[in-house]
């Protein structure tokens, strides 16, 4: 199980220095793109250095094609970004999961958040074959053992001969949890077993429905889990009173409150609106014991995060020990 | 039981396109249950078969039969002769049918007329949904009696995913029930939720289809 302190640091990176010094962490979500065009990552980089502490490379989100997550969270790396590499389940066996850690902790990627995967019906890619040889508790178990145990799944030592040093991948081990999924009950179970399997931070589900994640801190908060993985709450800036509706409508586990949709309605500035509302969600989830940071999921929309952490009060980003993605 | 659906007709017409003596052979077990492959639908098939081929002008020669099961040497015996007159046999039997046909039937030409499914259990009169993928070790009795393997599309053994809603699954929600929610609705009736609370460590795979192709040998059953 998981604290995090500046004793000890599990991976050195500057996510965990933050969470360990007990700021209020902030990271966003740097979507690669549907190309090779490495030129996107340099420009959505842009937007986010000096406004978070790390940002999300998403891997293949929503099952549609895009640059893999440990090439662009390097790219991002360069442009001053120090990346959390998303892993989902859907496309890779243990094989090859472990063998990608490996290279992208030699690449200087300190952090994955391990994902079961959106299906792929969802995606550009209908008919293909998934793996999902594991899951997602499965998966931060395995890279727990990786870096505690300094073992494959299989048990072997990670050493390229018998006599050659053990070299074990240091990540900081990142889980995601949706708040609002059914059984509502086992929401918190879930969270649960994820801290045993040795998430070290979790990152939510986009929350519009304040009062419903509220019952779900009460919840996470009456196992004490609170105190044994930081928990960032994550937000999605509305754009618009359509995305609101498509939100509510079409997303599978989110509800948006009818005064926010009424809001996005009403407003002349729509985007300006979203923007208030998110920094709005920020303060008050910044006021529920147990949520050490936020995650800013500004879909497509990343050049907006600077204001958005500029109105919650979150600027400067405080500056932990080392560079951005350099080991200590 | 292994349960099928007939492959469309156009497609079984052009499979069949230039075979002179055509023998439909259905199956009596699984697929006559679920009515795909059994007497019934080998006559309908063949029925329609003779009025294409009579429209189309075409000549083709079709007999009929239907054994108990394709899966079992023994019952091949009463359409040996059948089945050696014709040029080539169209199976109403599920893929282990097909394909045991053309096994016993080294030299002879074998098609599939259905395609196999899953296994599965008539949940109402016409209606069969999958129970089991055959993953070689069976895990039903930790989760309540309900297959996470099979009743989660994603197949995942320590919980459901941020995909399920309202008792269903996000990939298909008119067709399809959250394994999860069954699971987890079973586990609470039964009083053993916290028996969900242990992380499952990662399955092993190699038991079923990812081990190769299987065989089970019983040693006292062998003559």
């Amino acid at each position: 199980m998981s604290t995090l302190t500046m004793d000890g640091l599990k991976a050195g990176s500057r996510l965990e220095k933050i969470l360990a010094r007990g700021h209020f962490a902030v990271t966003a979500e740097l979507g690669p793109p549907k190309s090779a065009d490495a030129a996107v990552i340099a420009a959505k980089a842009g937007h986010l250095r000096g406004n978070v502490d790390a940002a999300n490379i998403t891997d293949n989100q929503t099952a549609i094609v895009r640059m893999s997550s440990i090439a662009a969270g390097l790219l991002a790396m360069k442009e001053g970004i120090e990346p959390i590499i998303q892993i989902t389940c859907r496309d890779r066996n243990r094989i090859a999961i472990q063998s990608d850690v490996l290279g992208a902790y030699a690449l200087g990627i300190c952090n994955i958040l391990c994902l079961t995967g959106d299906h792929q019906k969802f995606g550009n890619h209908p008919t293909s074959k998934n793996v999902f040889d594991m899951d997602s508790i499965q998966l931060i178990a395995m890279l727990a053992c990786m870096r505690d145990q300094k073992k494959f799944a299989c048990g072997d030592e990670i050493r390229n001969s018998k006599k050659a040093p053990v070299v074990e991948p240091r990540i900081l081990i990142g889980g995601a949890e949706n708040p609002f999924g059914d059984p509502l009950e086992f929401r918190a179970i879930r969270l649960a077993k994820k801290v045993e399997a040795g998430a070290d931070f979790i990152q939510t589900q986009c929350i519009y429905d304040m009062e419903r994640f509220a019952e779900f801190m009460r919840q996470v908060r009456a196992r004490g889990l609170h105190e044994k993985v930081k928990i960032l709450a994550g937000v999605t800036p509305l754009k618009s009173a359509g995305m609101a509706k498509y939100m509510r409508d079409s997303v599978a586990g989110l509800s948006v409150p009818d005064s926010y949709i009424e809001r996005m309605d009403r407003a002349a500035d729509k985007p300006a609106e979203g923007i208030k509302i998110c920094i709005e969600q920020i303060q008050a989830l910044r006021e529920i014991e147990g949520v050490a940071g936020i995650h800013i999921m500004a879909i497509e929309w990343e050049e907006k995060v600077a204001e958005i952490v500029k109105g919650a009060g979150l600027w400067p980003r405080p500056e932990p020990d080392g560079e951005p993605g350099v080991r200590s | 039981m292994i349960t099928a659906v007939r492959k469309p007709f156009a497609e079984i017409a052009g499979m069949l396109e230039g075979s002179g003596k055509v023998l439909i052979l259905g199956c009596g077990t699984c697929v006559t249950v679920c009515m795909a492959g059994g007497e019934k639908e080998v006559a309908i098939l063949a029925s329609t078969l003779r009025l294409a081929n009579q429209k189309d002008g075409r000549e083709m020669q079709i007999a009929e039969a239907t054994i108990e099961r394709q899966c079992d040497r023994e019952f091949f015996d009463s359409v040996r002769d059948a089945v050696v007159q014709a040029d080539v046999v169209l199976s109403l039997a599920c893929g282990v049918g097909v394909q045991f046909l053309g096994e016993v039937f080294p030299d002879k030409a074998v098609l599939p007329g259905l395609d196999t499914k899953f296994y599965g259990a008539a949940v109402e009169q016409g209606v069969w949904a999958e129970r089991c993928s055959g993953c070689g070790t069976c895990v039903i009795g930790e989760y309540g009696g309900v297959c996470p393997v099979t009743r989660c599309s994603k197949s995942l053994l320590n919980g459901p995913c941020g995909g399920s809603q309202k008792g269903k699954c996000e990939v298909d929600p008119q067709n399809i029930d959250c394994g999860w929610q069954l699971i987890y609705d079973r586990m609470k009736a039964l009083g053993q939720l916290d028996r969900l609370e242990a992380v499952k460590p990662i399955k092993d795979w190699s038991t079923g289809r990812h081990g190769g192709p299987g065989k089970i040998v019983k040693e006292e059953a062998l003559l």
